[in-house]
């Protein structure tokens, strides 16, 4: 949206915002209710994680938030999606195209998967350059090109000349995943989601691109969604953290205060799993697992595998309670004590 | 350079698949009940002339040693005299081949176009109208016979609404070509005959249309399941979140992986319409080698038969190898491997 004012816009307003969005996948039998209305929201320049077992909808959000789930079979029924206060699920192909990539980028969980197999790094990552610049701004071949090898420099990629003519197979998991981080800072994003980077790498590889991930966005001033199994590296380098379960945001806080004051039985449950170096033994894990979405526990989604289940819990979704100092829980047991 | 390697490799496994080829054949014709000898000359000549003959056709020796008479022959173009047309095999085949060339390359470019095209219309609008009735045409396309649709194309277009010509390659006021290529377009266009080619055209279109039916059916069929696939994959979700317009995405980082499926079946479905041409070629009038063949074949006429199942062995094994030349191009897995293994 560079260089159109959007009109009732103001820096301390959300620059994401997202209302009650709720994602349904139809399948053989009836409708996944992936995500339960969810709320989630960023200021300029914030560094948020969003943390979840696998299958609590992390991806599909944020693949919602782009508009790029395949749909059909994905649905949604409602929600709002307000980025810079216009809602992104309303807007025209054209207004979409000028918040993704230069609006709203994202690095994608598994780079082998996220790169086209039968195209050359350099025509994939071209055309992404092509399309970032700004309208009537139009770039010829050689400055594409250039900037394409800026792109990978920016990375850390020896001989960017060599790469852009190679193709994916040819290159390694961790080239390729900075291929792919090269590719999405390469619009200059006023967002960026990081979808578990590194996961599908080795340990070392992994530290290597989030400390070269991190050091990019610091530069740049990113605001960025970090999408993460791994809670060391958002208590390292977020500013606020969602938890999410099993389609809903279940807890949101200040990294500190999350960390410090875990409120919710699932949060709690969470943080206990993160092994310590100090010792204490084997940890003890959260029993059971993700419900089927087909049929999920009416109430709160989590009260089979909660060992501090009410009666209420059972029949009543429980809203967000307000707890101060930004933080949100969403569980009966801190009714009373909201604020 | 890897591509040439891969060239020159496939070429020689070629020459080793035609090579298996002619000795079937040759078994084959030799195996048949009846007397070549007796055949040629005729069944009222005397019994002397048929013993010159057989030695003359080498048939008292050992099938190994005919053999190797046969493809020394071969290998020379001489196939030997037709038995119904009494001209050289090689001579009938020169005439014939070049019609049906002609007809399954524009049969062969409309199933392309055809097939996907309305493939990635279907893929494009899922699930609605436009997908149902592409995929409705797609099950008639694939079931129904090539000469059903050369008989009713010929009722509707040609005898009922006379846009196009019935029977034959050009019509009898229109002066032919000299011969080049053989294929009539081609050969109008060099000689800067406009009209001709206009002409030639004309004729081409229904007999092309009916055989390529069946092919753009199924192309579309396989366009439409391979894009519909594709359109899943997380690298066409990153190439839209990162702003890459519709279009763009889908008339090129979707279509190209999804075009290497169907240039694999469209290949086989060009060479295999060289061979089943025979009715449409019939309906139509059309001068061709799978007319020519079928003829051959009811006359018993070995020597053309063998000639022409070993032309088609060769269409086969040559648009086989340009199909491997596509999908290597299209697919760089395939052109990387190839020049890894070297």
């Amino acid at each position: 949206m560079a260089g159109s004012p959007v009109t009732g816009f103001s820096p301390a307003a959300p620059l994401l915002d997202v209302k009650n969005l709720q994602v349904h996948f139809a399948v053989y039998g009836g409708r996944l209710r992936v995500l339960d209305g969810v709320n989630f929201s960023m200021r300029s320049g914030e560094r948020v994680g969003l943390v979840g077992e696998t299958g609590c909808g992390k991806t599909t959000m944020m693949k919602a938030i782009l508009r790029v789930l395949p749909t059909p079979p994905a649905k949604i029924p409602a929600g709002e999606i307000l980025f810079k206060g216009r809602d992104i699920l309303k807007m025209r192909d054209h207004e979409l195209r000028a918040v993704r990539g230069r609006g709203i980028s994202m690095i994608f969980q598994d780079p082998t998967a996220a790169l086209n197999p039968v195209f050359s790094i350099g025509e994939q990552v071209e055309a992404v350059i092509r399309y970032s610049t700004s309208p009537g701004k139009a770039s010829s071949r050689e400055e594409t090109h250039q900037r394409a090898i800026t792109a990978l420099q920016e990375v850390a990629l020896a001989d960017p000349e060599r790469l852009l003519r190679s193709y994916p197979i040819q290159l390694s998991g961790g080239m390729r995943q900075r291929v792919c981080i090269g590719m999405a800072l390469s619009t200059r994003p006023e967002i960026l989601i990081a979808d578990e980077p590194g996961t599908s790498l080795d340990v070392t590889i992994q530290d290597q691109v989030l400390r070269l991930l991190r050091k990019l966005v610091e530069e740049k001033d990113t605001s960025v969604i970090l999408i993460t199994h791994t809670l060391g590296i958002v208590r390292e380098t977020t500013d606020r953290v969602y938890v999410m379960y099993a389609g809903n945001i279940v807890e949101s806080a200040p990294t500190a205060r999350l960390f410090s004051q875990p409120l919710h039985p699932y949060t709690q449950g969470l943080i206990s799993t993160v092994p310590r170096l100090t010792g204490g033994g084997i940890v003890s894990g959260i029993p059971g697992r993700i419900p089927d979405y087909l049929n999920p526990p009416s109430g709160c989604r989590f009260h089979p595998r909660c060992s501090q289940m009410m009666e209420i819990c059972r029949t009543t979704k429980p809203p967000a309670f307000k707890m101060g100092d930004g933080h949100e829980v969403a569980c009966f047991l801190y009714k009373d004590e909201a604020k | 350079m890897s591509m040439l390697n891969f060239l020159v490799r496939r070429i020689i496994y070629s020459f080793f698949v035609l090579l298996g080829l002619s000795i079937v054949i040759f078994i084959i014709a030799r195996i048949m009940p009846g007397d070549p000898a007796r055949m040629a000359v005729g069944a009222r000549a005397p019994q002397w002339v048929v013993d010159q003959i057989r030695e003359q056709m080498h048939l008292n020796d050992p099938l190994p040693v005919q053999y190797g008479y046969w493809l020394a022959d071969a290998v020379h173009g001489d196939f030997g005299l037709s038995l119904v047309t009494q001209r050289p095999v090689t001579a009938d085949i020169r005439e014939f081949f070049p019609a049906s060339l002609e007809l399954v390359l524009v049969a062969g470019l409309l199933s392309a176009l055809g097939g996907i095209g309305l493939g990635t219309l279907s893929a494009r609008y899922k699930d609605t109208w436009v997908d149902n009735v592409v995929r409705l045409f797609s099950y008639a396309g694939v079931v129904t016979p090539s000469f059903v649709f050369a008989i009713f194309f010929v009722l509707i277009f040609a005898w009922e609404l006379k846009w196009f010509p019935v029977i034959g390659r050009l019509s009898e006021q229109t002066p032919a070509p000299p011969v080049v290529t053989g294929l009539i377009t081609v050969d109008s266009l060099l000689a800067g005959q406009f009209g001709t080619f206009l002409d030639a055209l004309k004729h081409l279109v229904l007999p092309a249309l009916a055989l390529a039916m069946g092919a753009i059916a199924q192309e579309a069929r396989i366009t439409r399941a391979t894009m519909a696939d594709n359109l899943s994959k997380d690298y066409i979700a990153a190439e839209r979140a990162l702003g890459i317009s519709e279009r763009e995405v889908t008339g090129r980082f979707l279509l190209k992986p999804s075009l290497i499926p169907t240039v694999s079946i469209l290949g086989l479905d060009i060479a295999s319409t060289f061979s089943i041409a025979f009715l449409v070629e019939l309906i139509f009038n059309w001068p061709g080698l799978a007319r020519y063949g079928m003829q051959s074949m009811l006359n018993k006429d070995l020597n053309s038969i063998s000639a022409v199942i070993l032309v088609l062995g060769a269409v086969f094994v040559v648009v086989n190898i340009i199909v491997d030349i596509i999908v290597a191009q299209l697919d760089p897995r395939i052109r990387l491997s190839a020049a890894r293994s070297e």
